[in-house]
């Protein structure tokens, strides 16, 4: 669905998204990678169970929550990927401790 | 004069669609005449607990009075559930209130002693317990929880959606509910009524106010009084998080869908509009120390709400001597106290007159005691 600028530079940075690994670009955002990659669902909602994916992009909607290295709810949006980053889909509640 | 209703309940939060709602169920013709939206609402801004302990201290028939309530707690939630399809999440696992160090679990073990050594105090079966006692129920305590005491009859529930089953189940039964409709005057007239409303007027056989801190202003209107002392509250909300909290704390409870909430402050104050960070984090950080897990949890909302809350902090529940059939309905517990307003007090006052044996203690006549000079 999403394609990246032909004249973006950035290097590679390796993070794994629900297990699998993924190359994304220096300066993406968690959301932006994983939409780059081309999964259309970041989360499920606590409630209702409905899927959910990044919209927004800038940090308003809460749509794009994921966890990220283990810990729940963080906003896909304002996170940078770093290398060795473990980012997997927040199903449902997050966890507590 | 015209009389279109049997019953004119004035306020539309928990306590007075409690009353309507019980009221309606007997067959009687009901409209409630309530405020809008931006009343001070007690009812969208409570902590949602079914509390017992501690609860009474200076009045014994209070404990007792809670205690019943407790009780009918299950029928209220089952009724509405059969009427309104609205499962209103009433749990009642047994409450804590954790002493974080030695000197809060003392005065807590000495207030308990106070409460119980009254003359007539009910048998809440409230125990104070030790730490090891306390971890084996709550495991994720904090280091400085030194023990605290739990009662088995305290719960916890939906509050929105008990105010919201109560005012289904009141439309369902064929009440009036007319928002915007303000009191400004209420004229006896030939046995019965006439409220007059920023609306205009409604006539009634009966008038029961359940208005909040506004039944000071309303009470003498027809010969009875219900002098309050309103403070303001806070609350603080987390993320809906995975379940860890399977008890209520009177300061800490995880609702039915997942969010955790913080609270019990008070201040003297009654703006409702503004919030006190200071206190706020205080309510936050003794949170922390009860459950260090919850320090990683994220505040999504926090609002402040004014208590409704009589002089001696007790319910008034009074008929007016003057006026035959002015009934006064006022109390801080409009969530404990929702099951004895809907099925004890409502069918008393469908049969005009008030119980003394049961609710002879809460008539405001107990102001009247004079002041030593």
């Amino acid at each position: 669905m999403f394609r990246r600028l032909p004249d973006v530079a950035g290097g590679r940075v390796r993070v794994t998204i629900n297990g699998e690994p993924i190359t994304a670009r220096a300066g993406d955002s968690v959301a932006a990678a994983m939409l780059a990659c081309g999964l259309g669902q970041c989360r499920t909602t606590p409630l209702s169970g409905q899927k959910r994916a990044p919209y927004c992009m800038m940090g308003v909607c809460f749509d794009c929550l994921v966890t990220v290295d283990g810990i729940g709810n963080r906003q896909g949006c304002l996170i940078e990927v770093r290398e060795g980053m473990r980012i997997e889909a927040q199903i449902g509640r997050r966890e507590v401790s | 004069m015209q009389r279109d209703y049997d019953v004119a309940v004035v306020g539309g939060g928990l306590v007075g669609t409690a009353v309507a709602w019980g009221l309606a169920r007997e067959g009687q013709r009901i409209v409630v005449l309530d405020e809008g939206d931006i009343a001070k609402r007690a009812s969208r801004a409570n902590f949602a607990l079914v509390w017992v302990q501690s609860k009474g201290l200076g009045m014994a028939e209070y404990m007792g009075w809670t205690v019943r309530s407790s009780e009918g707690w299950r029928q209220l939630a089952d009724d509405l559930r059969a009427q309104t399809q609205l499962d209103v999440c009433f749990e009642r696992p047994g409450g804590f209130h954790l002493a974080l160090g030695e000197t809060e679990l003392e005065a807590r073990a000495e207030l308990l002693k106070r409460l119980h050594n009254q003359p007539g105090a009910a048998d809440t079966r409230v125990e104070v317990l030790n730490r090891a006692q306390i971890e084996r129920m709550l495991p994720s305590i904090g280091p400085e929880v030194a023990g605290g005491s739990f009662c088995p009859l305290d719960g916890h529930v939906n509050s929105l959606r008990t105010f919201r089953a109560l005012h289904k189940g009141l439309n369902l039964l064929g009440a009036v509910y007319c928002a915007g409709h303000p009191i400004r005057d209420i004229v006896p007239d030939q046995g019965g009524f006439r409220l007059l409303t920023a609306s205009g007027e409604v006539g009634a056989g009966k008038v029961v106010l359940a208005a909040g801190n506004a039944n000071m202003r309303l009470a003498p209107l027809v010969g009875l009084k219900s002098p309050m002392r309103p403070n303001r509250g806070q609350i603080l909300v987390t993320e809906r998080a995975a379940a860890f909290l399977n008890y209520p704390l009177v300061t800490v409870r995880q609702t039915d869908e997942g969010t955790i909430m913080i609270g019990d402050s008070r201040e003297e104050t009654t703006d409702d509009t503004a919030l006190d960070l200071s206190i706020a984090a205080v309510e936050a950080d003794r949170a922390r120390r009860m459950f260090p897990a919850l320090g990683r949890l994220n505040v999504i909302r926090t609002w402040s709400g004014i208590r409704v809350m009589t002089e001696d902090g007790f319910p008034i529940y009074d008929q007016s001597e003057t006026c035959p059939g002015a009934f006064v309905v006022g109390c801080h517990s409009g969530v404990t106290l929702a099951a004895n307003h809907a099925l004890v007090l409502a069918p008393m006052i469908g049969r005009g007159r008030l119980d003394a044996s049961v609710v002879g203690a809460f008539s405001a006549r107990r102001f009247d005691v004079q002041k030593a000079a």
